[in-house]
């Protein structure tokens, strides 16, 4: 429309590169965002990838050994590889290794005795070649002479290179590729139990009208305010060997694949019904009628009109479930006993091997289930939107007694669940020893006397979360109006778009991970937040970024279109439209975004675990620790210390979204 | 305003001579000691040398092993300080020690200082493995308390108990490296054959079997007598049980980190932590230190510890460390899992 005007007028041309400026600057900012995410999450993950690609193994080209005979004469100088080629003796296939491979020099020698008078020499045909003589390093072309006695004491040493090894050492260890299978396993059964309890629960809230629907929405998310490791400690207390409810389990031990699901099925089940109940929620009355009018059963109308209704949010909450359960590390840790599982298995690696290579690998199939969750999910949610009309009556339940009691004693149930493991949980906290001596007492919150960080850990923790709220918010929000108010750029714009949602896929251990690979090389110039608050700031924004960016998304989609060129038509700067349009507008949404990270920065274990360092010790990954130590007692009054935090968040979040929406959201009711 | 500038930089310059006239020297201690006697040591040593600051990185041995070397081609410690001795020699085959005798390391007891000249660690305190049996849970069960680690194997046990994972604990490699060393390779692994069978669960932490012990979660758990020692004290019903063949060990040690730009202060803490006086701080918890005639008896502690510990080879044990723990997890990680 402007244009017609535009072309006769030269005046036109001022206000077309006013324009131009505040989208070069919305660009310029997209760019900034946009590379925010390339350092912090692409470029860790390369790195990482990479790292699952560098073996270790013995390359015996690289030493060569003298041997003299028992008069002291020396005999021609040999290489490991020509005797190893004469003796066999180290088969091709040996020579694979991890970084603390170590080979004797003796195996070379198969007549070899320590009371031997013959002397061996030993060197490297190229500088970078290393072994150990004793354990002292040793490396260079240098002649060393040994006795016989001191020579069985030298340890060849593996050299680096590329390849695809590792991955064939993951595959033929049954230990670790048994691993798949668990996980797998245990992410399908928590899905189909806890979306199955999920689809129950949110139905009986949408489509009865029983009693205190509020009282079970607010327990229902109770779980999202708990780190994960939670329901595993009170599980401990439930059903453990010394558990107050152990002969329900009749000889079967939680320890394993049973406490990891109901676990699971805990911490999974709120993110399910919030998705599903959102599917029904915007089911249309009048398919209801049309069922009713053409005398379909109640079955009938529920299998027809409400299951084909709700079914893309039941394959979301599915998808949700499944990721969440196989990327989740701090339950399999607490409750998993033997049964091993991906998440665990990289800590494992990491942690308790120092095999770094082999924890990159399983990161890297890690990241194949939870990626293929993602697609599908991405390509269920996208039908969705098609499904939604603006002529829709929404549903209205009528009351049914029977029916509703029914409703009413399912949500009962989930409720007792939820309230059961938080009230043991508590009292784990405050008994004295268990089972010994059950007198109440708080010197389990005496964290100072615990190993996990103290009390300072549950400070950084609050810290962390305010940051992460903070800047997060900031950062996801602007990234969202730029991508989202930007016109043209195409390839700009779904690149970013690509690149914000990947979060989601990438479980956090995998991320904690690949940020040790990327930040923590001295010869990266970010090398310096390594081991500070803002690596963790930056990390748990980057792992929660997506869910933030879809919700910055949904309200932006709200504004019309319109503004932007009502604003610069006004010549009102970008910033002015901003401050004193969008973001009023969004408010809701941006407080929203804030309670997430809040809330989840609290309880994160995965991603930060392997981050934190002595001054920024946090509370969750405290709960872990201490519970790794022995110290369940402790850890379960931590876990209710974040718990308390997360649910006092939660209401000065209440509080200032009533002021605050009350203040600026006046347009919406006319 | 330019007077308002000079006398900001005014400011900032006194400010930074006066931090520099305190001559402190910062040194970045890295360290596993239990978090509650690591106050008490800095405090300890600051008595001595006020003038050096510590600041430490603590964590638990494979954390700060793990951190060590992943900081191999840039370190950022300039000293370990209350380390496992088999994590320095892992360290110490990447090259990452500096070699220094420290003054008056003659006194120690000489298992406790590398074999090297001069030595790339030396030792603080050692810690043994030992057996926790919840007294209570025995009773109710039935259960004689076992005697020795081949008792352990009775089939009277089984699922009863618990012992740390080789592959995710010093503790862990610690027992399974002893047993190799004292009963022999074949014998070894048929002892851990008959062991496995009554495992009820095999734990990351080599303190959480004393401590399910001590809860009652299992009746057996395979730790060591310092962890053994406090759960004691706190009340719980377990007696600490020294197996009667003899029990594998391991120290806590110290040692420089090659290239610290601040070898002097790093020196002085090395020394310190060798003298006298840091060993009586060390015996305050560790029933058994370095520096020979120093430590008393610990609470609740058997007085034969010390004679039951083993002729550990540290060097044996780091060399092998890979072989061990893929033979250990051929045989037991993946047949520990239930069938699902």
């Amino acid at each position: 429309m402007a244009m017609a005007i535009d072309t006769p007028l030269p005046a036109g041309r001022t206000l077309k590169l006013a324009l131009d400026k505040d989208e070069a600057i919305k660009r310029g900012l997209m760019i900034v965002i946009a590379l925010y995410l390339l350092v912090a999450l692409a470029a860790p993950l390369y790195v990482m990838l990479s790292k699952s690609f560098s073996t270790y193994s013995f390359d015996l080209a690289k030493f060569e050994f003298q041997v003299s005979d028992s008069a002291g004469n020396w005999g021609d100088p040999v290489t490991a590889a020509a005797l190893n080629g004469e003796l066999n003796a180290i088969p091709e296939e040996k020579l694979g290794t991890n970084s603390d491979g170590r080979l004797q020099a003796t195996s070379f020698f198969p007549e070899f005795s320590f009371r031997s008078p013959v002397k061996y020499k030993i060197r490297g045909t190229t500088p970078d070649a290393t072994y150990l003589v004793g354990l002292q390093l040793h490396s260079g072309t240098e002649w060393q002479e040994f006795d016989s006695n001191a020579f069985r004491r030298v340890m060849l040493r593996p050299s680096r290179a590329i390849g695809l090894e590792n991955y064939a050492t993951y595959f033929s260890t049954p230990t670790l590729f048994r691993s798949i299978e668990n996980s797998v396993f245990i992410a399908v059964i928590s899905t189909i139990v806890t979306v199955g309890l999920a689809f129950g629960f949110a139905y009986a809230l949408n489509r009865s009208c029983m009693r205190f629907k509020d009282a079970f929405k607010l327990v229902a998310m109770v779980p999202i305010l708990v780190p994960s490791l939670l329901p595993g400690i009170a599980l401990i207390y439930l059903f453990g060997n010394q558990g107050l409810f152990k002969d329900v389990l009749m000889g079967a031990s939680i320890y394993g694949p049973l406490g990891i699901v109901v676990g699971s099925v805990f911490f999974a089940f709120p993110h399910a019904m919030i998705i599903i109940s959102t599917a029904l929620a915007i089911s249309d009355q009048r398919h209801y009628e049309a069922a009713a009018s053409l005398r379909a059963s109640r079955w009938r109308t529920f299998w027809t009109v409400t299951i084909p209704g709700a079914r893309y949010g039941l394959i979301s909450a599915a998808f949700v479930v499944f990721t969440l359960v196989i990327t989740d590390f701090g339950l399999p840790k607490v409750i998993g006993g033997q049964y091993n599982v991906l998440a665990v298995d990289i800590y494992k690696q990491v942690i308790g091997q120092q095999n770094f290579e082999m924890g990159a690998v399983v990161s890297v199939i890690l990241l194949i289930p939870a990626i293929a969750a993602f697609v599908v999910d991405r390509m269920v949610t996208k039908k969705q939107v098609a499904l939604l009309s603006a002529r829709s009556v929404p549903y209205q339940p009528k009351p049914n007694r029977g029916f509703d009691a029914l409703c009413l004693a399912w949500c009962a149930l989930i409720a007792v669940f939820i309230i059961g493991i938080m009230v043991t949980s508590q009292f784990a906290a405050l008994v004295k020893l268990w089972p010994y001596d059950l007198s109440l007492s708080l010197k389990h919150f005496a964290f100072d006397r615990m190993d996990g960080g103290g009390w300072g850990s549950y400070y950084n923790s609050i810290r962390l979360a305010a940051l992460t709220a903070i800047i997060g918010t900031a950062i996801i929000f602007v990234g969202a109006y730029m991508v989202e108010k930007t016109e043209g750029f195409r390839s700009g714009r779904s690149a970013f778009q690509f690149l914000a949602m990947l979060p989601m896929a990438v479980p956090g251990m995998v991320l904690g991970l690949a940020y040790i690979f990327f930040f923590n090389d001295p010869a990266n110039p970010l090398h310096a937040i390594y081991g500070t608050m803002t690596i963790l700031v930056v990390c748990t924004i980057t792992h929660f970024y997506t869910v933030g960016h879809l919700t910055a998304l949904t309200a932006l989609k709200q504004i019309d279109q319109e503004f932007e060129p009502v604003a610069a038509s006004l010549k009102q700067p970008l910033y002015k439209l901003f401050a004193r349009v969008t973001v009023p507008v969004c408010l809701p949404a941006i407080l929203d975004i804030s309670i997430y990270l809040f809330v989840n920065a609290m309880t994160t274990v995965s991603a930060v675990v392997f981050l934190y360092s002595k001054d920024t010790a946090l509370a969750s990954v405290a709960v872990l620790n201490m519970d790794d130590a022995g110290d369940v007692a402790p850890a379960a009054a931590m876990a209710m210390m974040i718990f308390y935090t997360n649910i006092a968040a939660r209401l000065i979040h209440l509080l200032l979204s009533k002021v605050l929406i009350a203040r600026t959201q006046a347009w919406r009711a006319r | 305003m330019n007077q308002k500038k000079n006398f900001a930089l005014a400011a900032v310059t006194t400010m930074l001579m006066s931090s520099a006239a305190w001559a402190e020297t910062e040194l970045t201690v890295y360290t596993a000691i239990e978090a509650e006697d690591l106050k008490r040591y800095a405090e300890t040593f600051n008595q001595d040398h006020p003038d050096i600051k510590l600041n430490f990185i603590r964590d638990s041995t494979g954390v700060i092993t793990a951190k060590l070397l992943a900081e191999k081609d840039n370190p950022q410690a300039d000293v370990i300080w209350g380390l496992a001795a088999t994590s320095l020699l892992v360290l110490k085959a990447e090259g990452m020690l500096e070699p220094y005798a420290p003054k008056g390391v003659d006194l120690l007891k000489p298992e406790y200082v590398d074999k090297d000249t001069p030595p790339a660690w030396v030792g603080m305190d050692g810690w043994a493995a030992s057996i926790c049996y919840n007294t209570v849970e025995g009773q109710k069960l039935g259960l004689t308390a076992p005697q020795s680690w081949k008792d352990l194997t009775k089939p009277e046990y089984k699922g009863h108990v618990v012992m740390p994972n080789p592959a995710s604990s010093g503790t862990g490699y610690l027992d399974v490296s002893s047993w190799i060393q004292l009963f022999g390779e074949k014998e070894g692994w048929t002892y851990m054959d008959g062991l496995h069978q009554n495992i009820a669960t095999y734990t990351h932490s080599g303190s959480k079997p004393c401590k399910m012990a001590a809860a009652g979660e299992t009746v057996i758990g395979i730790s060591f007598e310092f962890r053994a020692a406090k759960s004691k004290a706190e009340g719980a019903p377990i007696d600490i049980i020294i197996p009667e063949e003899g029990i594998g060990w391991d120290m806590e040690a110290s040692a420089l980190v090659a290239g610290t730009a601040k070898e002097e202060a790093a020196k002085t803490l090395i020394d310190w932590s060798v003298s006298k006086k840091a060993n009586e701080m060390y015996n305050v918890g560790w029933a058994i230190v370095a520096m020979p005639g120093v430590a008393k008896p610990v609470p609740h502690l058997p007085a034969n510890i010390e004679e039951k510990m083993i002729k550990n080879d540290f060097e044996w044990a780091a060399n092998n460390r890979n072989t061990i723990l893929a033979e250990w997890a051929k045989r037991y990680d993946s047949k520990s899992e239930p069938k699902s």
